[in-house]
Formats: C-alpha cells, structure tokens, sequence
C-alpha cells in the first residue's frame, strides 16, 4: 500500500507544465482571499476589481463568455439584480442582430468581445496562464502554491520596469513577468488610477490585485461551489471509507483467524 | 464457466425455473459473482474495480457532456464554456470527465505493472493479457480523441501532431493522414470524426472488457504467489479461496473509496493542476504554442517517439520514432511469450525484480522526459530509456528464465496464506 501511494504521489509529482519558462521571469505570490480549499472570493475585491474592469481594461480587452447577469450571482461580485441591469445599460453597448443596431446591453447580453485586435480576451485569462511551474518540471509547486494565474496576471500589471523599446514601429515595454521580458502593452495601471467607493487604498499594487481576482472570478465563476462541493465529498467519502474499512476488517475476521 | 469447481446457481421456486429454462442471466450474475477468488490477493488486485468505475464514470458524464456540446470548429470551445457556467453543474461534469481520464490512466498503469510484477500474462492468461493491451490501447485513442474536442490550443495542435505521425509512415503516409484528418489539415471535419469515434470508442472498450473478465474467469485470477488454485475439487479450491462477494467485493470498495477522495480533492480544490493552461485559449492555427505536449499519461511513449533522433539507412528518424512508440507497446503484449521463466511470480525471483524495479523507474523517467523540450540531455536520457524498455521486454525476459535461480515457490495457496496469517493452535487437527 505504501509503495503505491508512493507511485501514485510520482505520478503526479511529474506532471509537468510545458510552458515552463526559463526561470527569469518573476511571478510574485500574492496572497488571494480564494486560495486553498476553504478559500472564499472576496465579493467587494471582486466589486472593486470589476470597477478596475470597466473603467481601464475594457478600453481593449473584451469578455466575451461572461453574461452580465452572472455578476448578481452568489459566489461572485454578487451585485443586485438592478445594479447589474444599470450596470451593462450604462457602460456597454451591443449588437442585436435582430434590430441591426446597436443598443443599450441589458443583463443577458454577455460582455463585449475585445476591441483592440492584439488585445486578448480575459475572460478565461486566469485559466490560461501558469505563473507556477516546476521545480524541473516535478510539478510540485503547482500543487503548492496553485497554478498561478492571477499571480501572474498582477505580477504582469505590476512588473513595469519603466524601460521602452522600438521595433518595427511597435513599443514594447519591460515587464519582469511577461516572457521574454517586453511586452506589447503598455503599463495600464497607475497609483490612483481609480477611485474605490469603499475607500480601498488604490495603489497599483492594490488595483492589480483586485482585478486579478475579478479575472479569476470570470475564468472560474463556480469555483465557490466547487469548493464546497469538494470539502462535502472529501468528508462524506472518509465518513464511508472508515464505515468500509471496519465492515472490511469484520468480514475477513474469521477467514485471517484473528478472533 | 469452466475452470474452479465452485457451487452454481440453482433455481428454487418454479418462477426461477421457467426462467432458468429460457434465459439463464441470475445463473451468470450469480456464477460471476461469487467466483472463487484466491483468498491472499493484495492490495495490488484493486485495480480492476477502479478501472471498471472510471469507465462507468467517463461513459456517464459523457453522455451527459454530449448534451451540451457543439462539434464545431467555431463552437466547440464556446460550448464548453457553456458547460462550465450555465448548464446546471456543468463544471462539474467536466471536471470529473477530465480528471476521470487521468485516474483512468493511473489506475490502468498501476494494473499493468502489477500484472507485469506477477507474471499475470503468463499461460493460461495470455488472452486476459492480449486483450488487457487491446483495451489500453483503446484507451489511449479515446484519451487522444477527447481531448481534441474543446478545440483549444493544446487540443488542435495535439491533434496536429499526432496525426502527423501517420504522415510519417513512408509511402501511403500522406494519405494516410488525409484520410485520417478528412482534409489536408485539421480542421471541421477532424474535429467531427474524432467526436463520433470518442463516443464510439468506450463501448468497443466495454464489449473488451466483458470478454477480459470473461477470459480471466475461466482461467482463475492469478495471486501474488503465481501458483495455481488447486482445483481436483470443491473441498480442495476451497482451501485457496473465497467467493468474490462479499469478500473481495467490500476489500475493493473500501479501496475504491480510499482512492477517490484523493480523487475529489484533485476535482474540487484543483481540477485544473493535471491539464494544461494552453488548453483555456482557443485553437489558433496561425499560433503554434511554445511547446507542445500531451498529456501526461502520454508522455513516457511520446519520449520514446522524441527518443529516435538519427536516420537508420533510408528509414527517417521521425518514421523510425513512431516504429520505437507503436514497437513499445507492440513488445509488451509480447511478454507471455519472450518470459521464459518457470516461476510465474516476481515474489520469487530476486533478479527479476531488480530489472521490474529498474523498469518502473524508466517508465517514470520516461514520462518526465517526456514533458521536457527535447533539448540538452533529454534526447539522449530518453534514447536509453527507451532501449532499456524494449531490452527489458525482448531480452532480459528471455534470458533471466534460463539463468536466474529462483528462490522456492510455496505449494499451495493455502500454505502461503496460512504463513501469513498462522492459524490457531486450537484449529490445528
């Protein structure tokens, strides 16, 4: 038995993520509210980072697979119904293919897909991206400390070294996490750049943080519910592996000779 | 069923009979049930129950999937998001489907070492073994297929890349691919035929494994001592054995149970650690990842394929990798016959389990070269990871049954397991 435990922890040990850079880029290991298997979205982070959404990224990036009405629901920003109908009405236009026209979007409608062309889509951003790799490839620090994409989404948004450069006609921008350490936009973020209702200190430190949280919530929306569902099954399959193991041990009483 | 002498079902009321007479199923479910199994299977003889729950799970939450997927290049990826944020637990569907395909392959790897560590292949089980390999090897295309339908970058450049090992095969290797691709790329078509052959393919592996069981129901489990139950008679099998219900029924339960804990920890705190991030971006095929890789269950025979970097006579390295990767499974459904040693168990066999050990952390190794960019050494620690495989499996077999000596083999079930577990002084006669 403990030989196959043993395997069985290789195993997964040496899963491997492929895209594992070099180690010259620097992901910092921000400390999120939803992290481990008790971890929770802070819903006013999430408020505040979909502030941080609307007012900055969305100048570019689109959201295209999350709907508007998915921010009332729990386990998310959790916003009421109305907030979120004044909410896409106010910031967002649409097209509706059946008046074809644009118009105010309304809570079904899902967010707008990018508007710039090299910009990527963030809705599944947090997915898509490892911050964590290794060590050689052992695959132990993922199962450590996560798999690091909204590590590395505010590691991107906060490792501006200030350095540009030119090439064909195109700036890039040093940044200590983006592999190959220049990268194509540029710093998004400013301390102050936005004005928390809540009075949240609004440094880029905070402000990256809080919207990489609202990235995670987009990329992984039932992860509340996933966790839950985890912790109630984890319990109740100990709770029947025990009842087994004694039922186990019982039946084969007599046949071992150990009455 | 022919094999242990056992009791078989005996219709009692009249109701029984009639039915008995026209279609004897409650003798099969009885007669399958409560087989004779040998009563000092280890915790190694788990396996198979788990197996035969992934397979329930991955055909379960499959269908379910179906439901709610689009086969379509421009759709397929949106559908799975679909999946995840509005159907009605979707997430977690997905979740166990992916992830079941993992324990699939960590409970169908354990199962094969532990026949391999036994000598389970050896007659009369060679047909159980044939098949065993048929099923793996079904497994892998299923695994392929699926993962080629959420039409990320790790599926569409996967499926490029294997399909392309087709194109390797000199000659009819261009059509071959074409005919396999349904295009000169992949593209709608692959994406289409992979998802009709990824719901096919599980029920092949069914009728596979009814005949697997059926196989080694007519043989006999082996044991951990390799040596046979005695079978002259009832009183004598029943010495060496115990029915399978409840006995083994209950150990395998318990196991099973054991095992997915670990399995819904990974599903609920991190589904996402055994795929790949690539995989959440949608296929691009102007965008080649920086590396590609399989998944993990892959990778010890996709390093043999990587393994063969040097062209032999007027066969191309590529071709003679794919040879290397098909020839590596090819010499395993081999094993009953290059193991020529009398002693059917590694239990006994000091210096065979040296190179069984050793072969286990070639496999290991296998796999994490595997997952490297084929740069520095990995080429060349794959390259005799891969000869020492086939060396393992074409000549160490062979060669450690004429020349090992053996230690002595217990005479019977019974007295191996009464070594273990001694009985009573009072129950001595």
């Amino acid at each position: 038995m403990k030989k196959l435990l043993l395997s069985a922890i290789l195993v997964f040990g040496l899963v491997t993520n492929a895209n594992a850079e070099s180690g010259k880029t620097h992901i910092e290991d921000f400390d999120f509210s939803f992290e481990g298997p008790f971890g929770k979205f802070d819903q006013y982070q999430l408020q505040r980072g979909l502030q941080v959404y609307t007012e900055v990224c969305s100048a570019c990036h689109g959201l295209r697979q999350v709907a508007f009405r998915t921010l009332g629901d729990e386990g998310g920003p959790h916003l009421d119904p109305e907030t979120v109908k004044a909410y896409a009405a106010e910031n967002f236009e649409v097209y509706d293919a059946e008046k074809d026209e644009d118009r105010a979007a309304i809570p079904s409608d899902k967010f707008p897909e990018s508007g710039l062309e090299n910009a990527p889509d963030l809705s599944l951003m947090a997915k898509a991206r490892a911050g964590f790799h290794g060590p050689n490839g052992l695959g132990i620090n993922q199962i450590i400390k996560g798999m690091g994409g909204p590590e590395y989404i505010a590691s991107v948004l906060t490792g501006y070294t200030g350095k540009e450069k030119e090439q064909a006609g195109t700036t890039f921008y040093e940044n200590t996490a983006f592999p190959g350490g220049w990268i194509a936009m540029s710093p998004p973020l400013s301390d102050e750049l936005v004005e928390f209702a809540d009075g949240h200190s609004n440094d880029v430190h905070h402000i990256a943080e809080d919207v990489s949280a609202f990235l995670m919530w987009t990329a992984e929306p039932k992860m509340m519910a996933r966790q839950r569902v985890g912790l109630i099954s984890v319990g109740m399959l100990i709770l029947l592996g025990v009842l087994l193991y004694f039922t186990n041990k019982k039946l084969w009483r007599d046949i071992k000779r150990k009455t | 069923m022919a094999g242990i002498p056992h009791d078989h079902y005996k219709p009692k009321t009249g109701m029984q009979k009639w039915f008995h007479e026209r279609l004897p199923i409650a003798s099969l479910i009885y007669d399958t049930l409560t087989i004779p199994t040998p009563k000092n299977l280890n915790w190694m003889w788990i396996w198979g129950i788990v197996l035969t729950f992934c397979l329930a799970l991955q055909i379960i939450t499959g269908i379910i999937l179906v439901m709610h997927y689009t086969p379509h290049v421009d759709l397929a990826f949106d559908s799975v998001e679909h999946i995840m944020r509005d159907v009605n637990g979707g997430w977690a569907f997905r979740y166990l489907h992916a992830n079941g395909a993992s324990l699939f392959f960590i409970a169908v790897y354990a199962h094969i070492f532990r026949g391999l560590f036994y000598g389970s292949y050896k007659a009369p089980r060679e047909i159980t073994w044939i098949l065993g390999m048929l099923i793996y090897l079904m497994m892998m295309a299923t695994g392929f297929l699926g993962y080629v339908l959420p039409w990320g970058q790790m599926s569409f450049w996967g499926a490029t890349v294997i399909t392309g090992l087709f194109g390797a095969i000199p000659g009819v290797g261009g059509i071959l691919q074409e005919w396999l691709l349904g295009g000169p790329a992949v593209d709608n078509a692959t994406l289409n035929r992979f998802f009709s052959l990824h719901y096919l393919l599980p029920f092949v592996i069914v009728g596979l494994v009814a005949l697997h069981i059926w196989a080694f129901h007519t043989t006999g489990n082996n044991n951990p001592t390799g040596v046979e139950v005695r079978r002259k008679s009832k009183a004598e099998a029943q010495k060496d054995t115990v029915p399978f219900w409840p006995y083994y029924v209950i150990k395998d339960l318990f196991a099973l149970v054991m095992i997915l804990i670990v399995f819904m920890a990974i599903v609920g705190f991190m589904p996402n650690y055994l795929g790949h991030p690539d995989n959440y971006i949608p296929a691009n095929p102007l965008a080649t990842p920086a590396h590609i890789v399989p998944e993990w269950y892959y990778l010890p025979f996709y390093a043999i394929l990587r393994a063969i970097t040097f062209d032999v006579l007027f066969l191309d390295a590529k071709f003679l990798g794919v040879l290397a990767m098909f020839g590596s499974i090819a010499v395993m459904a081999l094993a009953p016959w290059t193991d020529t040693s009398p002693v059917r168990s590694g239990r006994y066999r000091p210096t065979f389990k040296i190179a069984f050990w050793v072969l286990g952390f070639d496999f290991m190794l296998l796999m994490w070269c595997g997952a490297q960019p084929a740069e520095g050494l990995v080429p060349l620690v794959s390259l005799i990871g891969a000869i020492y495989w086939f060396a393992y499996f074409l000549i160490i077999l062979p060669v450690l049954g004429w020349t090992e000596k053996t230690l002595p083999v217990p005479e019977t079930i019974e007295a191996d397991f009464d070594a273990h577990y001694p009985p009573k002084p009072s129950t001595v006669k």
